[in-house]
């Protein structure tokens, strides 16, 4: 998973992120290794609280410090730590290499800026465009995304939400990113313009050829969109693979819970949702052993002394689990 | 819905429907035009004595009758708005530009910073504004910068204070966030994200600053540490006039209705902007 090949353009290495806090502190993200290929998408994958949001905001460095502190490890974007970058060159980074769309786009965009003057603030920042140039990119750009120019001067609250979305889409792709983070994109749509913010971001992501790392927890989106899959739970990924073979196989009990809790149309009516029994564990005192250890139905008395760690069960296939499920020495309910 | 519906618009459609504001403002236009064309408009020069006509009250030749030095009431007033307007806007820009940046800075980088700003901000809060006023202008001496100075000095904190809660309110929005995902620097998103974002209480508070702040001078003119003689103030007016109220009380009413006709009108104008900038109260 931490090869050095040229294709890999995010390599995240023993990623520890932690809250000081009033009431203790808040271990939101604990030794994670992610690698994200050049043009791939991965679905990023975990329950609210699990960290995914922390991860993506600490691949821009933008965790509030204090509260917020980076404890330990590395990222390395196109080779480079940015754990290391001086406050000009992440600046240079974000928004140029490294893009990122909002969860509610009812929010984020600026109220009293109009949408192409948003546009033009992105493209502006990161390239030596001038004047008209400029103003003509940015309509590119929302034609792109599907929005007619005359509205190029309306402001934000003239717009709805999956408009509004769209426009986020594009002041995030203006640059043409190497690595688009899209963080619960569809979150705060309804279903319709879920639909179309998703097919968006697929077919944007062929065209502009970046690099989608995808957060939700709606496994079907990851589905639609990503060949890889990272499962995280508690802070800690949990399982990763390729949609095929997780789909296929999900082997951490907690992969399995969460496939089970997705309802299905063939259920019979009235019946209860399969849901997992307990709660995520309290980020400021997580357990000893694994961290899925105090729900999971397999467990076994090594699971609450010490974690496994991630290892590769079968070919790409990674699972912290000392009893993957399906596999020789795992067990099947 | 047509292009370009700026908030600009909104606000000026609804600022027209409040009667009381758009008397404030014609009001201050007024003042505005009298202070500019003082020259052309005043019958008398502001200086100009005449010792057969000495507080002689009101009549054709000197509508507002004419002082112990026989000058001309009406030519005095018009010459002190003038200071009155240009102490109300001048002190009002020092503490708005001071205060601002004081509360910008502190509410946007919080920590210590914020403390530190805050904790000066109090300090000076705890000394009455009348008493800070008067020894920064016997310090720094009369006239009329030092007046402004001083004027604009005592209203920093109050600014600040605004400045800071605004743009903690403000800091907190996701799309500060996602400017700062962009790769702006700091000092980009304080000036054109957060600072317009908090530009309707600022304009408020600013607006009824300057009614504050032109009392204020008056109120150290007629202390005497403000505008000297013979140029003149209007609570230097009233000063002046004090030894004769109960004889020419006219050389009192008319520079105290200048100075209340222009309170009063600027914070119409205050109230009125305030209702016409919160869109949460369109009804």
């Amino acid at each position: 998973m931490t090869s050095r090949d040229t294709s890999v353009l995010l390599d995240i290495r023993d990623l520890s992120v932690r809250f000081n806090t009033d009431s203790g502190v808040v271990h939101a993200v604990n030794h994670l290794n992610l690698s994200l290929h050049r043009g791939k998408a991965l679905g990023f994958v975990g329950e609210t609280g699990a960290g995914k949001t922390t991860t993506a905001l600490a691949i821009l460095r933008l965790i509030q410090s204090p509260p917020g502190q980076i404890t330990s490890g590395e990222i390395l974007f196109e080779g480079h730590d940015i754990m290391k970058m001086t406050e000009a060159e992440k600046r240079h980074i974000r928004g140029n290499r490294i893009a990122m769309i909002f969860q509610d786009p009812m929010t984020s965009l600026n109220p009293i800026m109009t949408v192409e003057d948003q546009i033009t603030e992105m493209i502006s920042l990161h390239s030596n465009l001038m004047g008209n140039e400029v103003s003509k990119r940015a309509r590119e750009m929302l034609a792109l995304v599907g929005i007619r120019p005359e509205r190029a001067k309306d402001y934000p609250h003239q717009f709805s939400g999956g408009m509004r979305q769209r426009v986020g889409i594009a002041i995030a792709l203006a640059c043409e990113p190497a690595l688009l983070i899209a963080d619960e994109p569809t979150t705060a749509l309804d279903v319709t313009i879920q639909a179309q913010v998703l097919e968006l971001i697929k077919d944007l992501q062929s065209v502009v050829k970046t690099s989608l790392l995808l957060i939700t927890h709606d496994l079907g989106i990851v589905a639609e969109i990503c060949q890889d899959v990272a499962i995280m739970y508690a802070g800690r990924l949990v399982e990763y693979s390729d949609i095929r073979s997780l789909y296929g196989h999900p082997m951490h009990p907690y992969t399995q819970g969460l496939f089970n809790a997705v309802p299905n149309l063939d259920s019979p009516l009235g019946g209860k949702l399969a849901v997992i029994p307990g709660l995520p564990p309290d980020p400021t005192d997580l357990p000893k052993g694994c961290s899925f250890s105090p729900r999971c139905p397999y467990a076994q008395a090594v699971c609450h002394e010490k974690a496994c760690g991630m290892r590769e069960v079968a070919p790409n296939h990674f699972v912290d689990c000392y009893f993957p499920l399906g596999v020789e020495g795992g067990q099947r309910s | 819905m047509p292009a370009n519906n700026s908030m600009l618009k909104y606000t000026l459609i609804r600022l027209r429907r409040n009667y009381l504001a758009v008397l404030g403002f014609v009001v201050l236009f007024v003042l505005i035009g009298s202070a500019i064309f003082a020259e052309r408009i005043s019958p008398f020069g502001y200086a100009d004595q005449d010792y057969m006509m000495i507080r002689q009250p009101p009549s054709a030749q000197h509508l507002l009758g004419t002082d112990q030095f026989g000058r001309d009431v009406l030519s005095r007033l018009i010459y002190g708005s003038r200071i009155s307007l240009q102490v109300g806007l001048i002190a009002v820009s020092i503490s708005l530009i001071v205060g601002g940046a004081i509360g910008a800075i502190g509410g946007y980088f919080g920590g210590r910073t914020d403390s530190v700003l805050m904790r000066i901000m109090d300090v000076q809060l705890a000394i009455p504004t009348i008493l800070l006023a008067i020894v920064i202008s016997s310090a720094l001496g009369p006239g009329l910068v030092n007046l402004m100075v001083a004027v604009g000095i005592t209203s920093i904190p109050r600014f600040a204070r605004l400045m800071r809660a605004s743009v903690l309110s403000i800091k907190g929005m996701e799309f500060i966030e996602a400017a700062r995902a962009m790769g702006a620097s700091h000092m980009r998103i304080i000036l054109l994200y957060i600072l317009p974002n908090c530009a309707a209480p600022l304009i408020v508070q600013s607006t009824l600053s300057v009614a504050n702040a032109i009392l204020f001078a008056a109120t150290l003119s007629f202390l005497g540490l403000g505008i000297q003689p013979p140029f003149p103030e209007w609570g230097g007016m009233l000063s002046d006039a004090r030894p004769y109220i109960r004889d020419s009380a006219y050389l009192s009413i008319f520079p105290g209705l200048a100075i209340m006709i222009t309170i009063v009108a600027l914070n119409c104008i205050g109230d009125g902007l305030r209702d016409a900038l919160d869109p949460k109260q369109k009804r």
